[in-house]
């Protein structure tokens, strides 16, 4: 496979700071972390209560792994999406952490 | 009567395991006491995590209740996990932080008031106690089931083994001992949950296994007359279900004996981390115990029902003599019938009486499994009632000496003096969650809605407003925790059974055990509020809120940089 050069966006890649970030730079950092946050809240409402318990019985009528798919997501599906919004903020914050150089822990 | 033996042992040699970790994690200073020390792993901390949350009700009664309630059983399973989504982007790093040792410190500093901390303090205590004597019955009544001890015995066998290891090692012993205690209870789920889910379908991991079971019990409930096993709604109205998952869920979050998990790590980023990882164990958990209900409840129904009781399985003789299996021939042709509505109700078809508790505990009898499995069970039912004992145990002496003594009575104790505190007050609170242990009030059935609703309407909306708006005052916080306090605690007294009032449900026939959620809107209007209407918060209480949102930084002029000085 022939190998594509980077295009415009890939080279401007690396750490991108707007005017307004440099002169506020935590208050950009709290602006993400709400948003990320509100972001996740929104999955977590989504699938713990839309699809979990008001759509329960429409889902019902679709078959998964053996037994009514509404079922499943309410005693098991639900679940593994909560351990997923945890698991992407934690490594997302860790992230944001570094890139406005907040984070309290070294390596 | 070997069985009795392979239960002492399995007993013995995990409490022997306790005491040997609590020798080994002594500590001499309140911030080991408290916090133990602020160094723990993510990992370890997220088992320990784990062990605190999950109580002798996640363990022995869950599954059980689901298995009687089918879909509509999601309401714990998606409100004990769903919480920790909240716990771990709204409060943990936050709190952890916001560097104090107890959850009533950061009320009393964030809201400017020596009185809110001594309340929320006192809450925390009342929550606490009224949980930890559920505990205490429950590795009572699994000391006396298997072991055929007095019930007053195995409690005091039980309190002498947390007193041990929670007095010498504070939040470090508690810790440690957590850590081993969740291994033995995720052992003794796991094993007769694989080994059934293997029989009833040969497929060895239970989660994958159980829809299809689910399905199957459709059709066979449906021939006895109940409702189908899968669809929702057939024992809790929507409503409801979204109510009460929604006050579980919010409880969790405000917890103390949960948030002060978080305390623990040495960084503010190990505190999400320790959402990861306690939320990946009590997912383990969790997946398997809808599953483990499925098997058993089917099982139930294959083995027992539409059989002749002279031929009746073995373990349903011995249940029987609990009382917590009874069978009563109504028709009087000697086959066990099964059929929707009370046992005691003569209007009911239905012969066969079983309480909830007893389908984890009897499980591997009722599979056929062998007797050590029978016993890992038990001392995996003992680790979750102990572990979380033990956790609130903290939160009621840290409460006491941290919150109360010293801001009241000694202003300037010295360290060794509220570690001595802090240790007589955990002495004391063992001994009188002992006593509620032993002599129940007739409420402790109804503490589940009590401390998850009461959690829900006030210490939640308090941090989370605490954190996340700058424009909350001490006003606002107080009227929306006492409206809250007050509506949700007015509707349980009056409705949930336990406390003798009985009213129906008054307000839209909502469950005492959702009420938490409406209390909890209530509190988050009530703060909003009154915040608007009274002086704003001063400079440097504006200054700690913003400091709290960045894990490194020192904003100019906010409050001391070491953890603990300065509480309002």
């Amino acid at each position: 496979m022939r190998r594509v050069p980077l295009d415009a966006s890939g080279l401007t890649a690396g750490p991108k700071v707007s005017k307004e970030q440099s002169r506020f730079p935590l208050k950009t950092y709290w602006e993400r972390t709400i948003r990320l946050t509100v972001a996740l809240l929104v999955v977590w409402f989504l699938v713990g209560y839309v699809l979990a318990i008001f759509l329960a019985p429409v889902l019902n009528g679709v078959r998964f792994l053996g037994g009514p798919l509404g079922f499943w997501i309410a005693q098991n599906g639900a679940i593994y999406v909560f351990w997923l919004l945890v698991l992407i903020y934690a490594w997302s914050m860790n992230r944001l952490d570094r890139e406005f150089d907040v984070h309290d822990d070294e390596g | 009567m070997e069985i009795q033996v392979d239960i002492a042992a399995a007993i013995g040699l995990t409490f022997l395991l306790y005491i040997g970790i609590a020798i080994r994690s002594r500590v001499s200073s309140t911030k080991g006491f408290y916090v133990a020390g602020q160094g723990v792993h993510p990992v370890l901390n997220g088992m320990a995590t784990a062990a605190d949350w999950m109580s002798a009700a996640s363990f022995i009664s869950m599954a059980g209740l689901i298995a009687f309630l089918g879909f509509d059983g999601a309401i714990y399973l998606l409100g004990w996990t769903g919480g920790y989504v909240l716990l771990a982007l709204l409060l943990a790093p936050f709190l952890r932080k916001f560097g104090k040792f107890t959850v009533p410190a950061f009320i009393g500093a964030r809201y400017y008031s020596g009185t809110a901390r001594v309340v929320a303090a006192f809450c925390a205590v009342i929550v606490s106690l009224t949980y930890v004597a559920g505990q205490m019955r429950g590795a009572g009544i699994v000391f006396s089931r298997f072991l055929q001890i007095p019930i007053g015995t195995g409690v005091i066998v039980g309190m002498g083994v947390v007193a041990f290891y929670a007095i010498l090692g504070g939040m470090k012993g508690i810790t440690y001992t957590q850590v081993a205690q969740y291994v033995v209870l995720i052992t003794a789920f796991l094993i007769p949950a694989i080994a059934i889910g293997v029989s009833l379908t040969g497929i060895p991991i239970p989660q994958i296994a159980f829809p299809e079971v689910a399905s199957r019990l459709d059709g066979v409930m449906a021939d006895l007359g109940f409702g189908a096993y899968t669809s929702p709604f057939t024992n809790i109205s929507q409503l409801n279900v979204f109510l009460i998952a929604m006050a579980l869920m919010c409880g969790t979050a405000g917890l103390p004996h949960v948030i002060i998990r978080f305390y623990t790590t040495r960084t503010v980023n190990g505190a999400r981390w320790t959402g990861v990882f306690a939320l990946l164990f009590i997912g383990l958990l969790y997946t398997t115990a809808p599953a483990v209900a499925a098997f058993a409840r089917f099982n139930l129904v294959d083995t027992v029902v539409g059989q002749p009781y002279a031929e009746r399985p073995e373990w349903f003789r011995s249940w029987e003599e609990t009382d917590l299996v009874r069978f009563s021939d109504k028709n009087a042709d000697g086959i066990i019938d099964y059929a929707p509505g009370d046992i005691a109700d003569p209007e009911s078809a239905n012969e066969l009486g079983i309480d909830p508790d007893i389908m984890v505990l009897a499980n591997p009898e009722i599979a056929g499994l062998p007797s050590w499995v029978m016993a890992i069970v038990v001392a995996g039912g003992l680790a979750a009632a102990l572990s979380t004992a033990s956790g609130l145990l903290l939160v009621i002496a840290s409460s006491f000496s941290h919150d109360i003594y010293k801001q009241f009575f000694r202003k300037h104790a010295t360290e060794r003096e509220e570690l001595l505190v802090a240790r007589g007050s955990m002495l004391l609170a063992v001994l009188f969650a002992g006593l509620l242990g032993i002599y129940p009030p007739a409420f402790v059935a109804e503490v589940v809605a009590f401390a998850f609703g009461l959690a829900a309407a006030s210490f939640f909306p308090a941090i989370v407003l605490g954190i996340f708006d700058l424009r909350t005052t001490r006003e606002g916080a107080i009227a929306g925790m006492a409206a809250g306090l007050i509506f949700t605690a007015t509707y349980i007294v009056t409705v949930a059974p336990g406390f003798g009032i009985g009213l129906d449900p008054w307000l839209f026939g909502i469950s005492p055990q959702g009420i938490g959620t409406i209390g909890m809107l209530l509190s988050f209007a009530v703060t909003w509020g009154v915040s608007r209407v009274t002086p704003p918060p001063p400079k440097e209480i504006r200054e700690l809120v913003e400091e709290i949102r960045y894990p490194r930084v020192r904003l100019a002029g906010a409050g001391s940089a070491q953890p603990d000085q300065s509480p309002g």
